[in-house]
């Protein structure tokens, strides 16, 4: 078990280096970091003295361990259009996208499964078409889309729910949350619906067809024969068994909740990291753009790595197998 | 036995098939013929695409041609609206030009790009691919590895990173004519990853066949073996999840431009219409930006359905 988790927590440290890689080869060479931080009228002598103080003249070895050592001390120099911290301006926006991902999960968790057991317990009954017709129209409609026409109709037509910001929002530490608060709660229903949309036609999916099988099961069988009731056979026994692999996935999956949380957060005007990235993309602003891939790689490595221990855990199996590699 | 059993496949009942025949009985054609939601995808395919090929004889206006805008057509609603002017049938956006030319148009574009950046992400991916499964070594872990990195980022963040970098190195007069090929660039480095993976895959078995082997005896180099040879024999499976990819470049090329990284206004794809039409949203002129997502959310669904009818067509287990 031990080599099984040092050799994958090495595994997710070396896909770290390589991100870090690329993150300073942007930060490096892409486009002249001075040029980016002064004015025009700054003379050459002035821009060499810079050059020589920023580090800019050591070996590339030096300035990627330099780079490196910073990063780990969560030092990721200024934002050229902003020219802020890139620390204090993702800081300050972390929570924001956190709160969105987590509603959104939380949503399509909530309907997704039940949306699921209908569908495979009630198979070719009209709701379930309905069901499955809809999902199908939600994997195909890009997210911004989804969006827009959700603040069509409940924003401009029926003016109901704010189409966009975050409310108010109330400090706790260093964390602000608009979950507290009768705006804040009303201004994040239609984003988390638009992010979670996605999430739930693909765990709904991902339920019926677990269940489908697991419903073929002997030990169903088995459990309608003793005459255990409907009830506890299909969710005492069935969905506890389907849970497994729709944790593994909805865990994965977050990683691409964080990307579609750009395009949300634009459609939105939610202040959180994807709008900063955007922005930073739409400008050119390098350490911005690659702080956010170091800490969205950060977090996906995170997941995978859980993810794989935890696997580790519950089934022996891969713990036979790393022993014997 | 006179009767015929009729659980018979067709092939043997038919004896010598026309050409025409041959065709029909093909397992694509006859599960496409057979699926009425395929053939229904499958029309609305067609119609958008050529529409959209032929946008400049088929539209009723030249969204691009500034002598045909008239400012004083701005902001017209659909035809069957009460204020609707019958010139414009899906009404006009704020600059007065035609939606529905601007549609057509539009898909021209959009298509282009997604067309031409899975072509692109195909050919990088299978080269990849076959180098790296035949060579194998320290080559293959080196793509392979780079793969791995890649596929733990979702495609629109690379895209987006790659349209950034662009951005950074070109400087501030970049140019609207190379938006398109920006667009291309983004799209199809970000999702080579499938087809060097399955490639590779193919590459593993077919270069221990023994036709590799014979090529080998006879002197061929290795260059013609793997392109004239293997190639031809890995290139089944890229078709199908080329088609499948391409509803995914489409979404993907409409979400930068919507994002505003995409194509300039100037050079409108469906995104940039979406983008232009969500301003006016707030202001009920809701046709802007709803006729625009309708043909993209069709145009995509048809793709996807396409795709999955493919392939399931090609899939060997579920015949």
């Amino acid at each position: 078990m031990l080599t099984f988790v040092v050799r994958r927590v090495l595994q997710a440290l070396l896909v770290m280096l390589v991100v870090a890689l690329i993150a300073f080869t942007l930060f490096r060479f892409v486009g002249d970091p001075i040029n980016q931080m002064v004015g025009l009228d700054t003379s050459i002598a002035e821009r060499a003295q810079l050059r020589e103080m920023l580090g800019l003249n050591d070996p590339v070895v030096v300035q990627f361990v330099r780079f490196v050592w910073h990063a780990l001390q969560l030092d990721f120099g200024i934002s050229y259009q902003f020219k802020q911290p890139v620390v204090a301006l993702i800081g300050e926006r972390f929570p924001a996208t956190i709160e969105l991902a987590f509603v959104s999960a939380l949503l399509a968790l909530l309907v997704g499964i039940p949306m699921g057991v209908y569908t495979a317990l009630h198979r070719g009954s009209w709701l379930s078409t309905v069901f499955l017709t809809v999902s199908l129209v939600g994997i195909s409609l890009p997210v911004f889309l989804t969006g827009i026409l959700l603040i069509f109709l409940f924003a401009v037509t029926l003016g109901l729910l704010p189409s966009f910001g975050r409310g108010e929002v109330v400090r706790i530490g260093f964390w602000t949350t608009g979950l507290l608060t009768a705006s804040g709660l009303r201004a994040i229903i239609l984003p988390a619906v638009t992010l979670g949309l996605f999430q739930l036609t693909l765990i709904m999916r991902l339920v019926r067809s677990e269940m489908l099988e697991v419903l073929r099961t002997d030990y169903i069988k088995f459990a309608r024969a003793r005459g255990l009731s409907e009830r506890a056979v299909n969710f005492g026994h069935a969905l506890k068994n389907t849970l497994v692999p729709v944790i593994t996935i909805v865990g994965l999956q977050l990683g691409s909740v964080i990307a579609f949380a750009i395009i949300t957060e634009t459609v939105f005007q939610w202040p959180g990291m994807g709008l900063l990235f955007l922005i930073a993309v739409q400008n050119a602003d390098i350490p911005v753009m690659a702080t956010y891939l170091l800490l969205v790689a950060a977090i996906f490595v995170a997941i995978n790595l859980i993810v794989d221990l935890l696997y580790a855990v519950i089934d022996p199996r891969i713990r036979v197998e790393a022993r014997a590699a | 036995m006179t009767d015929v059993n009729p659980e018979l496949p067709r092939v043997l009942l038919t004896r010598r098939p026309g050409r025409l025949a041959a065709f029909l009985d093909h397992d694509l054609v006859y599960s496409l013929l057979h699926s009425r939601v395929t053939l229904v995808a499958a029309a609305v395919t067609l119609t958008i695409v050529v529409a959209a090929a032929f946008a400049p004889w088929i539209a009723p206006y030249d969204p691009f041609d500034l002598r045909q805008l008239n400012l004083l057509d701005s902001h017209l609603p659909p035809a069957w609206a009460a204020e609707g002017d019958r010139r414009f049938l899906l009404g006009t956006d704020d600059q007065g030009r035609d939606v529905l030319s601007a549609i057509l148009y539009g898909a021209q574009i959009s298509l282009s790009v997604g067309l031409l950046s899975v072509v692109l992400a195909a050919v990088v991916g299978i080269f990849l691919g076959l180098i790296a499964g035949y060579a194998g070594g320290a080559l293959d872990s080196i793509i392979m590895r780079a793969a791995d990195v890649q596929l733990t980022f979702p495609a629109i963040l690379i895209a987006l990173l790659i349209d950034g970098t662009i951005r950074a190195l070109s400087g501030e007069g970049r140019n609207e004519e190379t938006a398109f090929w920006v667009l291309v660039l983004s799209i199809g480095l970000s999702s080579w990853v499938q087809y060097a993976r399955t490639v590779r895959g193919s590459t593993l078995v077919e270069k221990n066949k023994d036709y590799v082997l014979a090529a080998r005896l006879i002197g061929l180099d290795q260059t013609s073996i793997l392109f004239r040879h293997v190639l031809p024999n890995v290139i089944g499976p890229v078709l199908v999840i080329a088609t499948i990819n391409l509803g995914l470049a489409i979404i993907l090329e409409a979400t930068l431009s919507f994002l505003g990284v995409g194509l300039p206004p100037t050079e409108p794809s469906l995104g940039t219409l979406i983008s232009i039409g969500n301003k006016f949203l707030f202001a009920g002129e809701w046709w802007i930006a709803i006729f625009p997502g309708v043909t993209l959310a069709g145009l995509v669904l048809a793709v996807n359905l396409l795709g999955d009818w493919m392939r399931d067509a090609l899939n060997p287990k579920l015949r």
